[in-house]
């Protein structure tokens, strides 16, 4: 399934929603959070939201910066 | 003497420092981790941006005790009203935190704030139930609206980020500081210790700063150099100066002259 994630267009295997999304890409940050069509999706549901094929999904983490 | 510390209040939350540290432009986590420890700072503020997919999976959470500071998610590179909200929706997702430091730039030479966009996401971001914390010109009018919506704070810009310039405009920050009740927080623009005292020594609440530790040559001696410039301006100004005259006023009392 093609999708479209942080701008780049990835081929995903085997993930059906946000969930198995993050862990199929190994997202390891302490923090981060997950737009579903530029819907934030709350963490309580990446479970149970359903990835379909060209869906945007953004991924965000903190990074060092000031003003 | 009166010994009693005053803390810095924001939102719910009590700090003992009143100098608030960005995490950008260090070389190393390592650095960053060191300064922000040096420099005292209990609020430190961050960017939020995409995650490198096949990059190196650490992070500068990895290198910040949450325990120890309380995270000021900002939306710099903002500048639209929707992208500073969305910003901070997905700051509160990832669990950090909801004191947000608002900021929608209007020009991309200057970094100056678009005011209105600023007010707008404010808005939105205080209903929604965060602690907004906005960067601002350093307009009394502005700052008396964003006061009125509800912000927890005023950010009011002591120069352009990054330049180093210092306070361009200590009147208006006085006159922010008399027209509002909320704490005032210079944001931006400070260069080197002294900038620091002199804001302090106006009465703002705290300072936030970056680039001018990071920047600095040796930015952990500038880490301990602005510690001690806040701590010393707030002191002076919990003191109260003396006030300026133009003629000179003798320190030695004139009775007892010797009559030669």
């Amino acid at each position: 399934m093609k999708l479209i994630i942080n701008g780049e267009d990835r081929e995903i295997l085997k993930s059906q929603n946000l969930e198995d999304l993050a862990r199929e890409l190994d997202i390891q940050a302490p923090h981060f959070a997950m737009a579903l069509n530029k819907q934030v999706i709350p963490k309580s549901r990446h479970a149970t939201t359903q990835i379909q094929e060209n869906d945007q999904v953004e991924i965000v983490h903190a990074v060092g910066g000031g003003v | 003497m009166d010994t009693k510390k005053e803390f810095m209040k924001i939102g719910d939350k009590t700090f003992k420092s009143r100098l608030i540290v960005g995490t950008g432009k260090y070389k190393s986590f390592d650095e960053t981790r060191q300064a922000i420890e040096i420099s005292g700072a209990e609020m430190v503020t961050v960017a939020v941006r995409r995650i490198e997919l096949d990059k190196n999976k650490d992070s500068i959470l990895n290198h910040l005790d949450p325990k120890r500071y309380t995270f000021l998610p900002n939306t710099a590179g903002c500048y639209s009203v929707k992208d500073a909200v969305m910003t901070c929706e997905l700051a509160r997702e990832a669990g950090l935190g909801n004191i947000v430091k608002v900021e929608v730039i209007g020009d991309e030479k200057t970094l100056f704030p678009d005011n209105e966009a600023t007010l707008e996401a404010s808005k939105l971001l205080v209903r929604d139930g965060f602690h907004v914390l906005p960067y601002c010109t350093d307009d009394v009018v502005l700052c008396k609206k964003l006061e009125a919506i509800g912000c927890t704070a005023v950010m009011p810009l002591a120069a352009p980020i990054g330049s180093g310039l210092g306070i361009r405009n200590p009147y208006n920050i006085k006159l922010i500081l008399e027209a509002v009740k909320i704490p005032v927080i210079i944001d931006a623009g400070v260069g080197t210790a002294s900038d620091a005292s002199r804001a302090m020594e106006l009465g703002v609440s705290g300072i936030l700063m970056n680039t001018a530790i990071a920047g600095a040559k040796d930015p952990l001696k500038m880490a301990q150099a602005m510690k001690m410039a806040v701590e010393c301006g707030r002191m002076a100004y919990e003191a109260g100066r003396i006030p300026k005259k133009l003629y000179a006023s003798a320190s030695s009392p004139l009775d007892g002259m010797v009559d030669l």
